[in-house]
C-alpha cells in the first residue's frame, strides 16, 4: 500500500501546510523572512561600526554570511527534531512513509534559507562585491548543508519519540554551536589546537567555504569540500538507518 | 483471495506510569522488569476478498489495536501479518486536518496521506466536495467548522479512494441522519463492487446492516468469530449479563 502513495505529493502538501499556517493572517506574510535578516544587518552595522568599530572590511556582511547558514541549520534541526511528536496524530493513524515528516520540515525551512541567501547576495552586490565564477560553488555548499540537516533531523526526530529530552539537548547544542561556528570571528583566528574541532563541524565548514567564495573570491579547497560531503552523506545515511529502525515502534510511544 | 492474514498475533504495551528519569530508566532496562500488558494475544484472523467483517467487543478489548496492526500503523510484538491489495484505512476522521487550512486545502493533504495522487485528487475534487455537502464552507478555514461538518469532509475524502479493502474505526456514527444514510449507501455500493470491509463499531444496527461476519474480541483474545447474527446474539446475552443489576 505504501508503494501506491505519491510521496512527493504528500511532501508538497506537508510543506504547503507549514508554509500557509506560518503566514496566514499575517499582514506582511513571507516578507518577514526578508525583514528579519535586514533588521539583523541594521543592528550589526550599528554595533560593529559605532559601539565596537571593527577593522574587518564590511564586518556586518562578514557576520551575516556566518549567521544565515547557521540559523538555517539551528532552526531546521530543532523543528525537525520536534516534527514527529508535533504530528503524532498523523503518525499514529495513517500509514505512509514517516521519513516524509521531518524531511518536509527541513525543506520548509529551505524556502526561507533560499530567500535569505538571495538577500545576502543582493547586499553583497550593493556593498561593492562582484559576481564571480566562484559563486557557482554556492549551490553545492548549501546543498550539502541541506543533506546534512536532513540526516540530523531524521535521527533526532526518531530519538525525540523515545527520549523527550532530545529537544532540549538540541536546543543546548545549538547554543554551544552558535559560538563554536565562526560567525563573529574568522576561521583564521581559531587557535591551532582547536582547528581539528572546526574541521569536523560541517556548519563551520559551510561558513568557511561561503566566506572564501563570497568575500575572497576564491574556490574553497577540495579537502574542505570532500570532508563536508563525507560528513553530510554519512549523517543522511545514518539518519535514514536510525529512523528506519526506530520508526517501527513509534506508535507505541506516541 | 486472502487480503489479510494475522497469525498468532500479539501486541504488548509497556506501562509508562513510572517516572522516566535516567536512574529508573537504566534500572528497568537492565532488569527487564517493566510492567507490561498484552493488548492482543494469540489472535488469528483471515479476511478474504469480498468479505465484510465487523470487530466488536467492550472498550479496551483490543479492537483499535487490531486495526492498527492490520493496516500496518503498529507492529505486532509477536506473530505475523500478511496483507495484500490496496488498503484505505480510516482509523480517525480527518487525519492530518489542520484548523487553519481551508476545507479544500485539507482535502489535498488528507487525500495524499490516504494514498491519492495529485491527479486523482484534482479529478475527484468536485465529487468529494459535493458528497460532503457543505459547499458554502469549502473555502473557509476548518476552525470555523462544526464537528459534524468536519466529519463529513473526512468521510467524504475517505470513501472516494478506491481501495481493495476499506478499514474503518468507529467513524460511521458521526454526521446527521441524512449524511449517515449517504455513507451507508456508499459503503453498500462498495460491497456490491466486491470490495472488502473491515470495521469496528459499537452500533449493533450498523454491524447487522453491513456485515455478514463478526469477530468478538475480549481482553485481547478472539472470543467468537462467525456469522454476524449468531455472534451478536451471544454478545448481547453476555453484555446484558455483565450489565444486569445484582
Amino acid at each position: 500500500m505504501t508503494a501506491a502513495h505519491d510521496h512527493f505529493y504528500i511532501l508538497y502538501n506537508l510543506i504547503a501546510k507549514d508554509f500557509k499556517i506560518r503566514y496566514r493572517n499575517m499582514s506582511l506574510g513571507i516578507f518577514w523572512s526578508l525583514l528579519n535578516p535586514l533588521i539583523m544587518v541594521a543592528v550589526l552595522t550599528y554595533i560593529f561600526t559605532v559601539v565596537f568599530p571593527s577593522t574587518v572590511h564590511n564586518f556586518p556582511l562578514f557576520v551575516l554570511i556566518g549567521l544565515i547558514p547557521f540559523n538555517f541549520f539551528a532552526l531546521a534541526w530543532a523543528t525537525g527534531t520536534n516534527s514527529i511528536l508535533d504530528n503524532a496524530a498523523l503518525v499514529k493513524k495513517v500509514r505512509f512513509r514517516r521519513e516524509v515528516v521531518p524531511i518536509s520540515v527541513v525543506l520548509g525551512n529551505v524556502i526561507h534559507f533560499v530567500i535569505q541567501i538571495l538577500l545576502l547576495l543582493t547586499l553583497l552586490l550593493v556593498f561593492g562585491q562582484h559576481v564571480t565564477r566562484q559563486w557557482l560553488w554556492l549551490p553545492a555548499v548549501f546543498g550539502l548543508e541541506i543533506v546534512f540537516v536532513c540526516g540530523m533531523a531524521l535521527a533526532f526526530a526518531a530519538l525525540d519519540v523515545y527520549y523527550r529530552d532530545t529537544r532540549y539537548v538540541v536546543e543546548s547544542a545549538n547554543l554551544v554551536l552558535f559560538w563554536m561556528v565562526p560567525i563573529f570571528y574568522s576561521h583564521d583566528q581559531v587557535p591551532r589546537n582547536f582547528v581539528a574541532l572546526y574541521e569536523v563541524n560541517p556548519i563551520a565548514a559551510v561558513v568557511q567555504a561561503c566566506r572564501m567564495i563570497l568575500l575572497q573570491g576564491v574556490a574553497p579547497p577540495h579537502s574542505l569540500l570532500v570532508k563536508l560531503a563525507l560528513v553530510s552523506v554519512a549523517a543522511l545515511v545514518g539518519g535514514i538507518l536510525l529512523f528506519g529502525r526506530m520508526q517501527k515502534r513509534f506508535s507505541d510511544y506516541l | 483471495m486472502t487480503l489479510l492474514e494475522l497469525h498468532d498475533v500479539g501486541k504488548r504495551y509497556f506501562l509508562h506510569h513510572k517516572r522516566q528519569l535516567v536512574a529508573e530508566r537504566l534500572k528497568t532496562q537492565l532488569q527487564k522488569g517493566r510492567e507490561s500488558f498484552w493488548a492482543l494475544r494469540h489472535v488469528d484472523l483471515r479476511v478474504d476478498s469480498g468479505e465484510s467483517v465487523a470487530i466488536i467487543g467492550p472498550n479496551g478489548a483490543g479492537k483499535s489495536t487490531l486495526l492498527s496492526i492490520a493496516v500496518g500503523v503498529a507492529n505486532p510484538t509477536e506473530g505475523t501479518v500478511v496483507q495484500r491489495g490496496r488498503v484505505a484505512a480510516l482509523l480517525e476522521l480527518g487525519s492530518g486536518f489542520h484548523p487553519d487550512l481551508t476545507g479544500r486545502e485539507n482535502i489535498h493533504l488528507n487525500a495524499s496521506l490516504l494514498g491519492y495522487s495529485r491527479a486523482q485528487v484534482e479529478g475527484r475534487m468536485e465529487t468529494i466536495v459535493d458528497f460532503a455537502g457543505i459547499p458554502e464552507f469549502i473555502d473557509e478555514p476548518l476552525r470555523t467548522y462544526s464537528t459534524g461538518m468536519m466529519a463529513r469532509l473526512g468521510f467524504s475524502v475517505a470513501v472516494h479512494v478506491d481501495p481493495d479493502i476499506l478499514v474503518l474505526d468507529e467513524v460511521l456514527s458521526v454526521g446527521d441522519q441524512e449524511f449517515q444514510k449517504k455513507c451507508m449507501d456508499r459503503i453498500l455500493e462498495f460491497q456490491r463492487q466486491g470490495k472488502t470491509l473491515l470495521f469496528v463499531s459499537h452500533s449493533a444496527l450498523t454491524v447487522e446492516n453491513l456485515c455478514h461476519r463478526a469477530v468478538w474480541l475480549e481482553h485481547g483474545h478472539v472470543r467468537r468469530d462467525g456469522p454476524v447474527a449468531e455472534v451478536l446474539t451471544e454478545y448481547r446475552e453476555w453484555a446484558n449479563l455483565v450489565a444486569a443489576p445484582r
